[in-house]
């Protein structure tokens, strides 16, 4: 790197080079706006620089730093590294994880500019996102995940090494194809201890006694009955039936997987769920971060601490950054993350500020409250993508993105444009929309249902299919291998319409030797 | 906060997991390697480069939904529709497909870059040399010694006189050690002087008695001076191959012909590289006569005359006993004809090859190219050649001669690992 000339005029850096120290001065200058304007609360931050090759291989590892060793990532890693040496994709300029400290990688390529870019965008947006959305909160552990990773990466290479790799990558493989369906998407009921259970005990005998009428005994009732039913409920209960936590019913339930199994599966479950809520928050979390860097940077600009060329190199990107094409562009792929939560954050503050008529019918609560950032920050402490947009998703910004909601029935031969932008829509686009975003609803929902235990100890399971959409059967054949292969018995997955209870297909597998024998 | 600089951190994390990938992917990205030999030109083929497997091998299924049903979606960029309009379906189905795979699957292909080395092992990785097996073994475990210098210390056996010498005679014209001529000149004057000058005889005397007490104090051979030759263990070459090239370059011979061949001993000289140390090649090329040329030579000059193939193998035995004592190497022999021979020739070759040839060689492979446009599938010709008929007799006794017939540059690859095969002596017995 050349030498760097030391800034006058209270600039930040000059030209596009950068050190060190440079980093440092533009994170202490965003850090001041951050903390003092915009109020965030961020984890300490570590601002990690690193080459292509590691970007290339943090791509690989979900952005992690340390991950155990699976021919999947090795997979994914080729096929970024083709197409970045093609030239047929650019790589981030950062990747950020959710832990504490909180770790930036920044590329060494990025000019002055672009670092200022990214520590405003991932130093201090997404590190405030996710040291305050409830979901991550509730969810993941910042102060562990570096900690657990290593022990998971240690650990399953010691099972390799006394197990072999093929036996371990089997359970992998098994694991990987229903890490999906490996999360707990509400939190769950806790075992009640024997004090609790007791003043329950109590409080139902006194209720009893409370409402006791000895007319009731006088009525006729099934006889034998309640016994079979009182034992069905008590095996479900014990096998926490229905269960949509796949892996984790494997791992407490599979009757023959070896310790060393579970804990793999529970490895896999663990990493799985703590990616969940960015899953569930892509369009807040980049919206936020979006928000967030321009606002810092406009704000350095503003205070002279950037050249109005550096600003305009800024914005470029930022523009690219934030682009939607239409829906019959050649380059549409889906709404943009970063377009839609950046409008929604402007929306949001805007409306805070100088709301029109509509605004405060329609957000009686927001309009004109002044204080935009506290709004903002309200926003993203307690939402998610779905939630989010059911809440603040504007008629203005409808209108804005022209927004139109499109209804696809198989049966018909043709589309339907079920709502526009307009008086009658705007409900209608904006609860299509967040179900769109609405990853348990995107998620095909897929239960342990019952198990025969005294039988051939077959698992059962239900898919509810919602409007009509049934699983791909080869890939669900494929899963369900897998699945069967872990349990150790056969399994049978009955795809049922959530409406009328119809079953509509039904998949089977039975267990091949290999995982367990 | 802090900075961390990682740029220096020992990359290649992913090198492990993309050979775990390889590993599993492997009978696939071999298919494919195959394959883009087949389409490579063979100066490339050392290069790494993409190759394309089919994406179901290395699929990771997962629960999701197939489409169909009943779907919504919200679009954005609305220019002219109403609510109730209808709209025809797209083809491809999915209407405005937000349903984009995340890390773009679903493709029949998945397109992956191979490195030279990844490249080059798949590629030769399911070849082996007859015979070679043994030869390694044999030789694999060959140690010699070689000459290291020289050392003050060893044994008198390995006592380095001439060495030992020189550093005597350096030490004791340094030391100006007097030499006997000396003292016997001066002995000689002393003679001459005892008899007519006392005085000068008592002066040459104490010359003389201080020349002998000079030359016991500095020794005619000192300890130091003495030097031992040094050897150290190391270990034969692995192995060394030559690989002999034969071919026919008389006017019957095409461009294409011999480009044919030439892929060939491309190919094989490639391989053998891999398995030995040193390869040698040596081209010989012959019409009614044949020469030793150089690879330049041997592939573009043109030549005019008839065809008299054992010339090539008289040549070739030349060069064997003058450079390539078949105790040190492993020879090779291939051959590239269009199979025509002088008749009269036939029984000279047949006895040459059979009796002179094989004997010393590993292998000898006879590789006839026609013409691409002769038609007829492979292994199929309308009439055997003169030499094809005359391997093919020898061939039955002696499994170490393959044959094949070759006329596109596709088929060189199948040839090349039917011929090397792993057991192909065994199979062709």
């Amino acid at each position: 790197m050349n030498q760097i000339l030391r800034p006058s005029r209270g600039l930040l850096f000059e030209g596009s080079d950068w050190d060190f120290d440079t980093l440092r001065r533009i994170h202490d200058a965003c850090e001041e706006i951050a903390v003092g304007e915009l109020g965030l609360s961020m984890y300490p931050t570590r601002i990690e620089v690193i080459s292509a090759e590691q970007m290339l291989d943090a791509y690989a590892a979900n952005g992690m730093p340390v991950l155990y060793r699976h021919w999947s990532f090795g997979k994914r890693f080729a096929r970024h590294e083709l197409l970045y040496r093609k030239g047929m994709q650019g790589l981030a300029y950062e990747i950020v994880i959710n832990s504490s400290p909180c770790l930036c990688y920044v590329m060494e390529e990025n000019t002055a500019t672009m670092q200022a870019l990214v520590i405003a965008h991932a130093a201090f947006g997404h590190n405030h996102f996710f040291r305050n959305n409830h979901l991550f909160l509730e969810w993941t552990d910042a102060h562990g995940i570096l900690d657990y990773l290593e022990f998971a990466r240690s650990y399953i290479m010691r099972c390799e090494d006394k197990y072999g790799e093929a036996a371990v990558e089997r359970v992998l493989d098994a694991a990987h194809a229903l890490s999906q369906q490996g999360v707990f998407r509400v939190p769950r009921r806790r075992i009640p201890d024997l004090a609790s259970e007791e003043r329950r005990e109590r409080e139902r005998r006194q209720h009893e006694e409370r409402i006791y009428d000895d007319l009731w005994r006088t009525i006729p009732g099934p006889r034998n009955a309640p016994a079979a039913k009182a034992e069905e409920a008590r095996r479900r209960a014990l096998l926490q039936l229905p269960q949509e936590n796949l892996l984790y019913f494997l791992e407490k339930s599979a009757p023959k997987l070896r310790p060393w199994q579970r804990e793999i599966l529970r490895i896999v479950r663990h990493v799985e769920q703590y990616f969940y809520p960015q899953r569930q928050t892509k369009v807040m979390n980049e919206g936020c971060a979006t928000w967030v860097h321009h606002r810092i940077m406009t704000r350095l600009h503003e205070q002279g601490r950037l050249t109005d060329g550096h600003y305009l190199e800024f914005l470029h990107s930022h523009t690219n950054v934030v682009f939607q094409p239409s829906f019959d562009d050649r380059r549409y792929g889906g709404i943009n993350p970063y377009a839609l939560g950046f409008a929604m954050m402007e929306d949001i503050a805007r409306i805070a500020t100088s709301p029109t008529a509509e605004d405060r019918d329609w957000f009686p609560d927001l309009a004109g409250r002044g204080d935009a950032e506290a709004a903002l920050r309200e926003a993203w402490a307690n939402h998610r993508d779905d939630s989010f947009i059911a809440q603040y998703l504007s008629p203005h910004l409808m209108r804005k993105l022209r927004l139109f909601h499109l209804v696809d029935d198989e049966a018909e031969d043709e589309l339907q444009v079920g709502a526009i932008h307009d008086e009658r829509g705007y409900r209608r686009v904006r609860r299509a929309l967040a179900r769109q975003y609405d990853v348990g609803h995107l998620d095909p929902d897929i239960q342990v249902e019952d198990v025969d235990l005294m039988g051939d100890r077959r698992l059962i399971l239900h898919h509810r299919v919602l409007d009509r959409q049934m699983l791909e059967p080869d890939e669900a054949r494929a899963v369900l291998q897998h699945l069967a292969d872990l349990w150790g018995y056969g399994v049978l997955l009955r795809e049922v319409d959530a409406a009328n209870g119809a079953v509509l297909r039904e998949h089977h597998a039975g267990a091949r030797p290999g995982i367990v024998d | 906060m802090q900075i961390v600089d990682r740029r220096l951190n020992p990359g290649g994390k992913s090198l492990a997991n993309r050979q775990r990938f390889l590993r599993r992917a492997k009978d696939m990205v071999r298919d494919a390697v195959r394959n883009s030999a087949g389409e490579r030109s063979l100066k490339d083929i050392e290069r790494g480069g993409e190759v394309t497997i089919p994406a179901s091998g290395v699929k990771e299924p997962h629960f999701r939904r197939a489409g169909g049903g009943f779907r919504e979606h919200v679009l954005p960029g609305n220019k002219e529709y109403l609510e109730g309009d209808t709209i025809p379906r797209p083809p491809g189905g999915g209407g405005g497909g937000s349903e984009g795979s995340p890390d773009g699957e679903g493709e029949d292909a998945f397109r992956f870059a191979l490195t030279q080395e990844e490249f080059l092992d798949l590629f030769l990785e399911d070849l082996e040399l007859p015979e070679l097996a043994k030869k390694r073994v044999v030789e694999g475990d060959a140690s010699g010694v070689r000459r290291a210098g020289f050392a003050t210390q060893g044994s008198p056996s390995n006592l380095a006189l001439g060495r030992t010498m020189r550093n005597a005679l350096s030490r004791r014209l340094a030391l100006r050690r007097p030499k006997p001529d000396e003292v016997e000149e001066l002995e000689e004057a002393l003679r001459v002087a005892e008899a007519a000058d006392p005085a000068e005889a008592e002066l040459l005397r104490g010359r003389i008695a201080r020349l002998k007490a000079r030359a016991t104090r500095i020794p005619y051979i000192d300890p130091i001076d003495v030097r031992y030759r040094q050897f150290e263990p190391a270990p034969k070459p692995i192995a060394r191959a030559v690989m002999f090239c034969l071919m026919d370059v008389s006017g019957s011979m095409t461009e294409g012909m011999k480009d044919l061949a030439k892929r060939f001993y491309l190919l094989l000289h490639l391989f053998l590289k891999r398995r030995y140390k040193h390869v040698d090649v040596v081209f010989i090329r012959h019409t009614h006569e044949a020469k030793e040329v150089d690879e330049e030579t041997f592939f573009r000059s043109p030549e005019t005359g008839g065809t008299i193939v054992s010339t090539a193998f008289e040549e070739m035995l030349k060069v064997v006993e003058a450079r390539y004592s078949p105790a040190d190497w492993n020879i090779y022999v291939a051959q590239a004809s269009d199979g025509d021979n002088t008749t009269a020739d036939n029984e000279r070759t047949a006895q040459l090859v059979m009796e002179r040839i094989v004997p010393v060689c590993q292998y000898f492979a006879y590789l006839e190219v026609g013409r691409e446009d002769d038609g007829g599938p492979i292994g199929f010709m309308p009439r055997e050649t003169e030499l094809w008929r005359t391997y093919g007799r020898l061939r039955i006794e002696e499994p170490r001669i393959a044959m094949r017939k070759v006329r596109h540059r596709k088929d060189i690859y199948p040839v090349f690992r039917d011929l090397f095969r792993k057991g192909a002596v065994e199979g062709a017995k």
